[in-house]
């Protein structure tokens, strides 16, 4: 059964880039893939672009190198230069789940003329506690992660 | 403890069904290798990843040790996405960097 639920903080970081917020949120966005780190992706293959699609509802995944795509959420806020909030809809047990959600939130505040505070933010990780029965529950009728990971396929593909 | 441990704890599918098999419940390494393809030292050493990731859990029972899937797991999962966050968001920062087109003068860090 439920045991307590451990509600564990919001991550947060700030630092500041030599850059303009305009820069910055461009980087991140549209050259996510010059800098997101390779290893870390789900599926069974490696990952071979990172991808976040602009606007609200633009898809946020990892092209892989068998050709298959991993969905790890979406866009929920998209204010260039200022502000971006994505969906982190990748479970503790490492699939996609469209019903969790954790927000990962970044401001992009002007220092000077030509630095950019970065404020970052992944909150409602409690939520993965959630996710955790909703999977254990599916696993068990579904009869596990290969039927799991090939519905999400047809979902993400379809 | 590396960043990807998590993500790569689950890329193996051997690995992948022992943990789903743990997912339906408890179970002792014996009957957790039954009708695996792999021998149990294997089993064990699938199980060492998934616990060292923070995804399983054991016990002792008896003589025998007792395999589940980690219900304390948040606090691993916060602790790895904290890190993970910090390599990715220092990528993040070089990258910014490298490509920045204002010249500006480099901020010598406080040290000595």
């Amino acid at each position: 059964m439920n045991q307590t639920t451990i509600k564990p903080a919001a991550i947060t970081k700030t630092f500041t880039v030599r850059a303009t917020p305009e820069k910055a949120f461009a980087v991140f966005t549209d050259g996510f893939d010059r800098w997101w780190p390779k290893t870390h992706s789900i599926g069974a293959s490696p990952l071979k672009k990172a991808v976040i699609e602009p606007g609200v509802g633009g898809r946020w995944y990892g092209l892989l190198e068998d050709g298959s795509e991993g969905l790890w959420g979406d866009v929920l806020v998209w204010e260039p230069p200022g502000r971006l909030v994505l969906a982190w809809r990748i479970t503790h047990q490492w699939g996609y789940d469209p019903n969790l959600l954790t927000e990962v939130e970044v401001r992009f505040v002007a220092v000077g003329a030509s630095e950019t505070r970065i404020e970052f933010e992944h909150r409602d990780l409690e939520r993965f506690g959630d996710s955790e029965a909703a999977n254990q529950a599916r696993v068990s009728m579904d009869g596990g992660w290969g039927t799991i990971l090939e519905s999400f396929q047809a979902v993400v593909n379809g | 403890m590396t960043n990807g441990l998590s993500f790569a704890a689950l890329a193996d599918p051997t690995r992948r069904e022992v943990f789903e098999r743990l997912a339906r419940g408890p179970l002792p390494v014996g009957e957790l290798a039954q009708g695996l393809p792999v021998s149990r030292p294997a089993v064990s050493q699938h199980l060492k990843v998934l616990k060292e990731a923070g995804l399983v859990t054991d016990r002792p029972d008896g003589a025998r040790r007792v395999y589940q899937i980690d219900p304390k797991g948040l606090g691993q999962i916060r602790a790895w996405l904290d890190q993970f966050w910090d390599v990715a968001l220092d990528a993040f920062k070089a990258e910014v960097e490298r490509n920045a087109e204002e010249p500006t003068q480099p901020a010598d860090e406080d040290q000595p």
